[in-house]
C-alpha cells in the first residue's frame, strides 16, 4: 500500500510527467512562465483542482452514466475553477489580473480531464486524490523550472528580485528580451524534453520514417 | 467597417491563438502529424468557434453580466461569477451538435476526426476565445468577427506545423528530440515568425 501511494505521487514527476510524455496542459505551461510568481500560483491552483476533481468524481463514480460522464466531470471541475478563481481574486487581486485567462481554463487543462477519465473513473477516493497532486507536482516542476530559465535570463530576476544586476541598472548582465516572449517558451520547454528524454531512453519517441544509413555496410 | 477588418486580421495573425497566447496547445501538437486531419480539425475549430463566442456574448450581455438581468427587474444582480460553468456549457452542447451534424453529412470527416471531436470541448482555444472576449468587453458584432478570425488564425497555426511535420519526418533527429521535442522547436520558430506581424498597426 506504501508502495502504492508512493508511485502515485512520484512516478508523474519525471517517470511519467503529464507535460513532457503525456503532452496534457502545455497551454498553460507555456503562457504563465514569464515569471516565478505567477508559475508558482498557477502551479497550486491547478494541482488543488486535480486533486479534489479527482477525488470527488472518484468518489462519485459508481453512479455516473458513461453517455453523459464528460459532463458531470466538467461541471465538477467547472465549479472548482470557479471556487479557485474567486478566492484569487479575494486573496491576491493583482496575481489574478495577471494570470488573466488562464485560471479559467484550468476547466480545459487536460491533466485535470485526462486523470478524471483515465483514473479517477477506475480507483478509489484516496488514491485519486493523491494520483490528482502528483500529476500537479509534475506539471508545477516542468512550471518552475520553465520560469526559472525564463525569469532569471529574461530579467535577471527570481521571484522578482534582483540575482543578476542588468545593465540598465548599472551591472554586467544583458537581458535577454526573447526569454519573455512566446518561442522561448517553446524552445525551452522542448530543450528540456531532450534533456529528460536523453536520460530515461526509453522515453524516446520511435522514429516515423526509417533514415537509410548509407555509409554503413551492414542492411538495416 | 474598418474596426471590424482591423480586428479580424489582428485576431488572425498578431493575436494568434496557438502561437501567441499558446491556446488550444495539447491538439495542437498531438493532431498535426497529417495535414488532412489538421485541416479538418481547423476547420471544426473554425466552426466552433464561429458559434460559441457570439452565443456566450449574448449569454454574458444578457444574463450574466453586473447589471445585466435588470430587462427582468433585478438591476443589482451580478451573476458573473458563474461565467465559467455556463461557457463551459454552452461550448459542449455546440461540440455534441456539430458531431451529430457532422455524422449526418460529412462522414468521412468525421471517421477522420474520431477521438478529437470531442476534445475541441477541452479545447482551450475555444473557452480561451470565449473568455478574451469578455476580458475585452467585445460586443455582439465584435464578437463574432473576433470568433471567426481567433478560429481561422488556429487553423492556420495547425495546417502549417501539419506542413512542416510532414517533411519534417524525413529528417534526422536527435533520439532525443524526436516527436515531441522538435515538434515544441519547430513551433517556436513559427511563433517567431508570427511575431514579425506584432509591429503592423491596425
Amino acid at each position: 500500500m506504501a508502495g502504492e501511494i508512493k508511485a502515485a505521487v512520484y512516478d508523474p514527476l519525471i517517470d511519467n510527467n503529464p507535460i513532457t510524455l503525456q503532452v496534457l496542459g502545455v497551454c498553460s505551461a507555456l503562457a504563465v512562465t514569464t515569471n516565478m510568481m505567477a508559475a508558482l500560483i498557477m502551479s497550486i491552483a491547478l494541482t488543488t483542482v486535480t486533486a479534489f476533481a479527482s477525488a470527488i468524481i472518484s468518489s462519485i463514480r459508481n453512479h455516473i452514466p458513461s453517455s453523459i460522464r464528460i459532463i458531470v466531470q466538467m461541471t465538477i471541475i467547472a465549479s472548482l475553477v470557479i471556487v479557485v478563481d474567486q478566492l484569487l481574486k479575494a486573496y491576491a487581486y493583482e496575481a489574478s489580473k495577471q494570470l488573466s485567462v488562464f485560471v479559467g481554463l484550468i476547466i480545459t487543462n487536460c491533466i485535470v480531464l485526462g486523470r478524471a477519465e483515465a483514473y479517477a473513473m477506475k480507483n478509489p477516493p484516496a488514491m485519486s486524490f493523491l494520483d490528482g497532486i502528483g500529476n500537479g507536482l509534475g506539471y508545477s516542476l516542468i512550471l518552475m523550472v520553465v520560469a526559472f530559465f525564463r525569469e532569471l535570463l529574461g530579467t535577471g530576476k527570481l521571484f522578482g528580485h534582483t540575482i543578476i544586476p542588468v545593465a540598465n541598472d548599472g551591472g554586467w548582465y544583458i537581458p535577454n528580451g526573447l526569454m519573455l516572449l512566446p518561442p522561448s517558451a517553446f524552445f525551452v520547454i522542448g530543450l528540456l524534453i531532450w534533456l529528460i528524454r536523453s536520460i530515461k531512453k526509453e522515453q524516446v519517441e520511435p522514429a516515423d520514417y526509417q533514415i537509410h544509413q548509407v555509409h554503413r555496410t551492414e542492411v538495416l | 467597417m474598418e474596426h471590424y477588418l482591423s480586428l479580424f486580421i489582428r485576431s488572425i495573425f498578431i493575436e494568434n491563438l496557438a502561437l501567441s497566447f499558446f491556446l488550444g496547445m495539447c491538439t495542437f501538437l498531438a493532431v498535426s502529424k497529417k495535414i488532412e486531419t489538421a485541416l479538418g480539425l481547423g476547420i471544426a475549430v473554425i466552426l466552433v468557434q464561429m458559434i460559441t463566442v457570439p452565443a456566450n456574448n449574448l449569454i454574458y450581455q444578457f444574463l450574466l453580466k453586473d447589471g445585466a438581468l435588470a430587462w427582468a427587474g433585478y438591476p443589482d444582480v451580478d451573476l458573473s461569477f458563474l461565467g465559467l460553468i455556463s461557457f463551459i456549457g454552452v461550448i459542449a452542447a455546440m461540440v455534441q451538435i456539430l458531431e451529430m451534424a457532422m455524422d449526418k453529412f460529412t462522414p468521412a470527416l468525421y471517421n477522420a476526426l474520431g477521438i478529437f471531436l470531442p476534445l475541441i470541448t477541452v479545447n482551450c482555444a475555444i473557452l480561451g476565445g470565449t473568455l478574451f472576449m469578455v476580458e475585452r468587453d467585445y460586443n455582439l458584432a465584435e464578437s463574432a468577427v473576433y470568433g471567426v478570425g481567433s478560429g481561422l488564425g488556429w487553423a492556420l497555426a495547425i495546417t502549417a506545423i501539419a506542413g512542416i511535420r510532414e517533411k519534417l519526418k524525413y529528417s534526422d533527429v536527435p533520439d532525443g528530440l524526436q516527436g515531441l521535442g522538435i515538434t515544441f522547436i519547430t513551433a517556436g520558430l513559427m511563433a517567431l515568425g508570427f511575431m514579425a506581424f506584432s509591429g503592423i498597426q491596425l
